[in-house]
């Protein structure tokens, strides 16, 4: 890659704050200086659509919490970008536990400090987790 | 609170970068490509059991934490490393070594660095950043993957530190504690040589070195069939990501070690070594233009066995390319 073919495709992801820095040869086909970068097209696309995946999730465990199927963690879960075993580890349980927690008739009857956990865990107050809007 | 001058500067790569920024400071050059090629960064491996937020892993260099104890192992330089089993112990030893006026690298989570855009920040734990110093309450962070320097709040940098999840980082922080003033590089260079040749030809697993570009190969051709378009775009996106996003850069990890063989080449006098620079930078392109065409496959959403089918190609391409140099590299007298 040469210096001048470094790409600068903007589409705002590193919202200006920084810019990516690449090793690039000059017409000599020598590394010199490397060349900071504003994006690329192909890394755009593949990270807007790495986001659309984690918005389409995050949507439908919110449609599923209001219909009663599965409790407010499994929504926040995903909406922290978190799995199971990653969650689970935050609030210091086994999986299988996390996995029953998010049992709506499970989660009614959580106590406090379980709640707090969770809560502590998604940077939210129990107020939140409990009443999903 | 002493000010302590930080030399910070701009690298492609958070591991090498960290290298090549503290070992600076203490009067021991290295480029941030010189500190990646003798640390042997350079790498392939394709992970379909290690599954990132449902997505099969694949890496362009080698695994976290290995180019930093090979360097310092290759030059002689000996770091103190601590991890810690409580946020609050864990940010007292930082406060007391920065506080004495060393700078510390520190092993984080991007998710929890405030100072980076959203659409970045992914639970991602082997994230290296100075901390050299405070400012009030804040704590100032040489980050080589940003421009300039920047602050951090303690409570941040204390989830940071204390992320959950694989790798876990346990506080972990390090800082040189004897750093030799004059090395010979002949030596590391030729054994950091000799270790990427080695894991780039040698290993008998198929998922590792110029082997698993060729077992990727084979799974992206049967994407469509398997996985349906949905699944098999988003495949292909992580290919791209860990290719080409901040930090992770594979193609970029081609170019800079050509950078590191042209250095390598000029410091010992080795006119091969900057052949070999030129054809490496020809294979870093080789990437790029698989990757400029798996956008625009996962632009288009549509899988269409033909385009997965080329895309399979293109990677054939780059693995026997890339079996050709290591190849030759190998048999070069450093």
């Amino acid at each position: 890659m040469k210096q001048n073919e470094v790409p600068q495709d903007g589409d705002n992801l590193h919202e200006g704050t920084f810019k990516q820095l690449f090793y690039a040869v000059n017409d000599a086909g020598e590394y010199k200086q490397p060349v900071t970068s504003v994006g690329w097209e192909p890394e755009n696309v593949a990270m807007a659509q790495a986001w659309e995946e984690v918005h389409a999730k995050v949507e439908k465990a919110r449609e599923r919490v209001l219909a009663g199927e599965i409790s407010p963690i499994a929504y926040y879960m995903e909406k922290n970008l978190m799995d199971l075993p990653l969650l689970a580890s935050y609030v210091s349980k086994f999986q299988w536990q996390v996995k029953r927690h998010l049992q709506p008739r499970v989660f009614k009857n959580l106590s406090s400090t379980m709640l707090q956990r969770y809560a502590a865990a998604f940077k939210i107050t129990v107020q939140e987790l409990q009443h999903l809007k | 609170m002493s000010q302590v001058q930080f030399n910070h500067v701009q690298t492609a790569h958070c591991e090498s970068g960290v290298i090549s920024n503290l070992f600076r400071h203490y009067g021991l050059t290295i480029s941030e490509p010189m500190a990646f090629g003798i640390g042997a960064g350079i790498f392939f491996g394709h992970l379909p059991f290690v599954k990132v937020n449902g997505v099969p892993g694949t890496t362009y260099r080698i695994w976290p934490g290995a180019i930093f104890q090979r360097v310092c192992s290759r030059l002689g330089v000996k770091m103190q490393s601590q991890k810690f089993s409580s946020p609050e112990k864990a940010m007292q030893e930082l406060d007391r070594v920065i506080g004495e006026g060393i700078p510390v690298g520190v092993l984080s989570s991007v998710y929890y660095l405030p100072y980076f855009p959203p659409a970045y920040r992914f639970h991602f734990n082997a994230h290296n950043l100075v901390i050299y110093g405070k400012n009030g309450d804040n704590y100032q962070v040489s980050d080589p993957i940003m421009d300039v320097v920047t602050e951090i709040d303690p409570k941040s940098l204390a989830e940071a530190r204390f992320a959950k999840g694989f790798p876990e980082p346990k506080g972990k922080m390090y800082y040189p504690v004897q750093v030799p003033s004059g090395v010979s590089l002949q030596k590391p260079i030729r054994q950091g040589i000799e270790q990427a040749c080695h894991y780039m030809l040698k290993i008998p697993v198929p998922m590792f070195g110029v082997k698993g570009i060729r077992f990727l190969a084979k799974r992206v051709k049967h994407y469509p069939e398997k996985l349906g378009d949905r699944k098999a775009t988003l495949y292909l996106g992580n290919i791209i990501r860990m290719q080409e996003e901040i930090g992770t850069g594979g193609a970029g990890f081609r170019f800079m070690y050509a950078a590191f063989l042209q250095e390598a080449a000029d410091l010992l006098q080795q006119p091969e070594l900057a052949k070999l620079s030129r054809e490496l930078t020809g294979i870093g392109d080789l990437w790029r233009n698989f990757a400029f065409n798996a956008g625009r496959v996962c632009k288009s959403r549509s899988a269409d066995n033909v385009s997965y089918g080329e895309l399979s190609e293109m990677l054939l391409q780059c693995a026997a390319a890339e079996e050709v140099f290591f190849k030759k590299l190998s048999k070069v007298k450093v």
